[in-house]
């Protein structure tokens, strides 16, 4: 049980919030105090688009406990049209074939069970192809 | 100047040891550890782990261990930082005794993996990255380096089976270490055949999860006498860098800076040159790390490492041997020990007392301890007295 942990986090989870350094411009996700760029104060918030491509994908085929119901599942590295790279799943593939490159955007899905049947389930983004 | 040698080694075999518990493991490893060193008193006790509070529900190892040891009045405390929890030890450990206000100073690794089975395990490791934004996705350990391998391939134009040279360099010099969890050379089709377990990384592109502990003990050499049992190693350079702990986070995620910055200091204070260095022991905890290393230290160029393993020149008789006794991938993966375990292995090719796989005339040695994809790396220049 994180309640709280996953709560704080909603504004990433859901809508991709991160920041942008009020010194350089650099969008950063996820969101970080120091700007990684120029070392500046970064408080300023900034919301992505969700429109990025694969960098780089795999199939997990040993999932961690809380995942295992999903495997195998994709997950991927995903560079944001903003600049940054964001790590997660790929959904709605219906076994089409991924490749680097490929043009994604983000959705809201179902992430994981945390632990027992009365735990919470989190929910986040994922990336889909865009068409 | 201060010279800290090593002058005792201990370690117990890496394997599936259901019948012997973390606190007996540890004192295997430093019972052998301390008689080697002629019965050093040590003061303080520096202990690597990696994930005992998780997999054995087992916090505070230092006072664990020391009572255990029968070591108690000591300092004892633990050293963490994820796969180099072990390299990060054994420097804890040299800069007390550098710092001259510790005499003898015991470092000893260990990990318990089978205390947990299954998921469980993968979970356990996972925390190891970015809860909030890489495991939360799912992503393992193994999931992390095969994104990177997958770039790599990619980038690099790499042959499916491009990467076999580091597995069967790995076991054919396991085959000659008692202590190695897998003791049998492999062939390129074992390679080739291999289960997938996270695409393009097979099985045998991970190096396998065991128990294990080692344990060095660390003093002036200026305490020993002339006459000492054994030839000493001496500890002529150590450093530490961190990076970003996500992948996502880096710049570069194709060129481990902080392999190539530790190896830089640590050779820079022991006086040598890359050509200097007679073999090299790299965190093969993934076959793609591996390369990653030797192309950030510099034994290859950028998007050629992988090249080195298939082309010889990884092997005992090679330009630049690397894991000589098994490394992670044919010794095992024992968590937190794996530092102290690469220390106790390139100590005994310097004492020239390692055996079939023996370097002739091995001088210097380089070891890296790595934690993640290399967020941490720990890198120690070991260098043999005569």
């Amino acid at each position: 049980m994180e309640i709280p942990r996953h709560w704080r986090l909603k504004q990433q989870r859901y809508s991709l919030v991160g920041e942008v350094c009020p010194h350089c411009d650099n969008k950063i996700f996820p969101p970080r105090d120091v700007c990684p760029n120029c070392g500046g104060e970064a408080k300023e918030l900034y919301t992505f688009s969700g429109k990025g491509e694969v960098y780089s994908f795999t199939t997990i085929y040993e999932a961690p406990s809380g995942f295992d119901a999903n495997a195998p599942y994709t997950v991927a590295l995903v560079k944001l049209e903003e600049g940054p790279m964001v790590t997660a799943q790929l959904t709605d593939l219906d076994n089409a074939p991924v490749e680097i490159g490929m043009p994604v955007e983000m959705v809201t899905r179902k992430m994981r069970n945390d632990g027992d049947e009365r735990g919470i389930i989190v929910y986040g983004y994922k990336f889909r192809l865009r068409k | 100047m201060t010279e800290v040698v090593i002058a005792g080694i201990g370690q117990t075999e890496v394997g599936e040891h259901w019948d012997i518990g973390l606190r007996d493991l540890a004192y295997a490893a430093i019972h052998d550890a301390i008689e080697d060193s002629g019965g050093l008193k040590p003061q303080s006790l520096f202990v690597g782990n990696m994930l005992a509070p998780n997999l054995s529900n087992q916090a505070h190892l230092g006072v664990l261990i020391a009572d255990f040891a029968g070591l108690l009045g000591i300092e004892a405390v633990t050293v963490e930082a994820a796969g180099a929890s072990g390299g990060a030890a054994l420097r804890q450990g040299y800069l007390a005794v550098k710092s001259g206000l510790v005499d003898v100073a015991l470092v000893v690794g260990v990990e318990k993996f089978t205390d947990k089975v299954g998921a469980g395990v993968d979970a356990a490791l996972a925390t190891t990255s970015d809860s909030d934004f890489e495991a939360v996705q799912g992503l393992t350990l193994a999931g992390q380096a095969a994104l990177l391998m997958k770039r790599y391939m990619h980038e690099y134009q790499v042959p499916a089976d491009g990467f076999a040279g580091f597995a069967l360099t790995a076991h054919a010099n396991g085959a000659n270490n008692p202590c190695a969890m897998f003791r049998k050379a492999i062939k390129l089709e074992t390679y080739t055949k291999a289960e997938m377990v996270s695409d393009p990384l097979n099985m045998f592109d991970i190096a396998p999860n065991a128990d294990g502990a080692a344990a060095v003990v660390l003093t002036r050499r200026d305490v020993l006498p002339k006459d000492f049992a054994h030839p000493l190693v001496k500890i002529a350079g150590s450093a530490a860098a961190s990076d970003t702990l996500a992948l996502h986070d880096r710049k570069d995620m194709l060129y481990f800076d902080t392999a190539q910055l530790s190896a830089g200091k640590a050779m820079k204070q022991a006086g040598i040159i890359l050509d200097q260095v007679n073999f090299f022991e790299y965190h093969d905890m993934f076959s793609i790390y591996a390369a990653l290393q030797l192309e950030a230290v510099g034994f290859a160029i950028k998007g050629k490492g992988w090249k080195l393993a298939a082309d010889g020149e990884i092997r005992l008789k090679g330009r630049i041997p690397c894991a000589t006794m098994g490394g992670l991938k044919a010794r095992g993966f024992a968590g937190g020990a794996t530092g102290v375990y690469q220390a106790v292995e390139a100590a005994a090719q310097l004492r020239g007392q390692a055996g079939a796989n023996q370097i002739a005339g091995a001088k210097y040695g380089l070891i890296q301890s790595m934690g993640g994809p290399a967020s941490t790396v720990v890198s120690h220049v070991l260098q043999g007295l005569n």
